[in-house]
């Protein structure tokens, strides 16, 4: 069996919806959060590789190597503010992030 | 052929020397010089401000047509220079008093400003992206910026994933436009649609997700849970600058979106941003009337103030996207008198920011008071200050296309709204007093008061300048 374009797409969609997933249902750990960004964003390149591919058309390449950059600039914010909470809270559970309500 | 006429682009290439030049001062000088490089930031920016005067406002592109220039960017960036210069005039004596006076802060300002200035004049899905994520990315480090208290890391951690999320959103809808369309700029993007008998499912579906992720950045219900969190926790001077400037950036960004690449398909939008709109006129009004803190009524405030600014785009003419950008200025402006305020409001050298910390502020402070008076009269529109006028122009406009039932629901909401903002007067003049606040507010906060209320109490004498050049500019997007 061929792999197309489609199949590629679907792949994207599923991993991107676990992505979306993991970040509203997991209830335990902020890391666990990051990861599932991190999902999202491989989500989107899977489908800018693909498209570019099927289009014979370079920009989409180019675009995920800037997602990619992008990427692991958000990763390294993200983890500099957790530690900033971890030494507040002394805790990074998910639950512990609630001290502002209403 | 290769283009290289940069000259579009000067504001921002000396908005990057002048913040990375600071970064080395600051580097060498440690913290004690963080006053110095915030004014020299606040200098810098309006140097670009007169820059960017200098350029020639008529439609360009450069970069490959991945970046433009027009009156519309033009008057965007003015006005974001002006709130930046604002956010920093009025942080440089809070930081030090709340004792985070590190040299980032200013920095990390203009990095955000780079990154909007960006933002409005993208053409391209690929610059659209870095200048938002610049503009992100240097957000999320300013609302963790006070590190020492655990509400504003909780802020900066709310902020950081929900702003991820949206990234991400945007992202998948930028790739399905990509795939669908075969092209990530904005002329030829338009040019493709136009040329379409009917929009495919997967554009649309594509501008579904670059609308979803494009909420959150302007906190338009109901996509709006980051707003109240993060502004009650990060620092209030991040917090005012949260509250004028990125949304008239994000704002702004939303607008060309709409109106260039996606003028084929707003039939299709226009529901979108139709029920954006309705929800956090709604969602704005009813949810502020129940907070206690200051800062929370203002951010239930700024997502109802959404709601309003959306309906003019969803006039979708030149007017009301014009009465859109003025409607966001106007904003701008009382927003920056209530927290020159808001971070005012120390006693004995600790912060306050609830509502019954004003109580009797008439008698203590009786030029304050008034001044929140005025600027809360504004807000609520009640004629005849400036904030009247700005929704007397939304409404008016959604009301020339027949959207009747979204003008009555601004209308409504804003009665609801006066409720809230009242609330604070009657705070402030009729409850009993309460200790009166420190004194010795620094000058740079009373100029921005000072020309904060002037605006809302003149507005009247002159409103066609202002309506006129927001029209103007706003009309060099309806171009085609």
């Amino acid at each position: 069996m061929d792999i197309t374009l489609t199949h590629y797409l679907v792949l994207a969609a599923l991993l991107f919806t676990i992505g979306v997933f993991g970040m509203f249902l997991n209830r335990k750990n902020v890391i666990v959060i990051l990861m599932s960004v991190e999902l999202m964003l491989l989500a989107v390149n899977i489908n800018f590789v693909a498209f570019s591919s099927y289009l014979n058309d370079l920009t989409g390449q180019i675009f995920t190597l800037f997602i990619l950059t992008v990427a692991a600039a958000e990763a390294a914010i993200g983890l500099a503010i957790l530690v900033v909470f971890f030494r507040n809270r002394g805790s990074i559970a998910v639950d512990d992030i609630s001290e502002m309500k209403g | 052929m290769l283009d290289f006429n940069l000259i579009p682009l000067i504001p921002e290439i000396f908005m990057a020397i002048i913040a990375m030049g600071l970064l080395i001062v600051g580097v060498f000088n440690g913290n004690d010089s963080t006053r110095v490089v915030s004014w020299a930031a606040a200098a810098g920016l309006g140097i670009a401000a007169l820059l960017l005067m200098g350029l020639d406002w008529q439609q360009t592109f450069v970069m490959s047509g991945m970046f433009t220039f027009d009156k519309f960017a033009g008057l965007l960036k003015l006005m974001i220079l002006l709130g930046l210069i604002i956010s920093i005039a009025l942080s440089v004596r809070f930081i030090k008093q709340e004792g985070m006076e590190r040299f980032e802060y200013p920095i990390l300002i203009l990095f955000a400003g780079l990154g909007m200035m960006i933002m409005v004049s993208a053409n391209n899905f690929l610059t659209l992206y870095m200048g938002l994520e610049l503009q992100s990315l240097s957000l999320y480090v300013l609302a963790a910026f006070y590190r020492n208290s655990r509400k504003s890391a909780e802020a900066g951690i709310k902020y950081f994933l929900l702003g991820a999320l949206s990234s991400g959103l945007l992202l998948f809808g930028i790739s399905l436009i990509y795939g669908f369309s075969g092209t990530l700029d904005y002329s030829m993007l338009g040019n493709a649609l136009d040329g379409m008998e009917s929009i495919p499912v997967g554009i649309t579906f594509g501008m579904v997700f670059i609308l979803a992720g494009l909420a959150f950045k302007i906190s338009a219900a109901p996509f709006h849970m980051w707003t109240p969190d993060v502004y009650e926790g990060a620092p209030s001077s991040v917090t005012a600058f949260f509250a004028m400037v990125p949304k008239l950036a994000a704002i702004g960004l939303l607008m060309r979106l709409l109106f260039v690449p996606f003028d084929a398909a707003t039939e299709q939008w226009i529901q979108i941003i139709y029920f954006l709109s309705l929800l956090s006129m709604i969602v704005g009004a009813f949810a502020a009337l129940v907070q206690t803190d200051i800062k929370r009524l203002l951010a239930y405030g700024s997502i109802a103030n959404i709601g309003y600014a959306l309906i003019g785009l969803v006039a979708a003419t030149p007017e009301g996207a014009g009465s859109v950008v003025l409607y966001m200025f106007i904003y701008m402006i009382a927003t920056a008198g209530v927290f020159a305020i808001l971070i005012s409001m120390r006693r004995g050298g600790r912060a306050f920011t609830k509502i019954e910390d004003l109580a009797g502020l008439s008698k203590t402070a009786p030029a304050m008071a008034y001044a929140m008076l005025i600027l809360m009269f504004s807000m609520a529109g009640i004629p005849p200050m400036a904030g009247f006028f700005g929704k007397l122009l939304v409404f008016n406009a959604a009301v020339d296309q027949g959207y009747y039932i979204l003008a009555t629901v601004g209308v409504v909401t804003s009665v609801v709204a006066a409720f809230y903002y009242l609330k604070i007067v009657k705070v402030m003049f009729f409850d009993e007093a309460a200790d009166a606040f420190d004194g010795g507010i620094p000058l740079a906060r009373r100029i921005i008061l000072f020309v904060s209320v002037l605006f809302a109490v003149a507005f009247i004498f002159k409103p066609a300048v202002f309506v006129e050049n927001s029209v103007n500019a706003a009309s060099a997007l309806f171009t085609e």
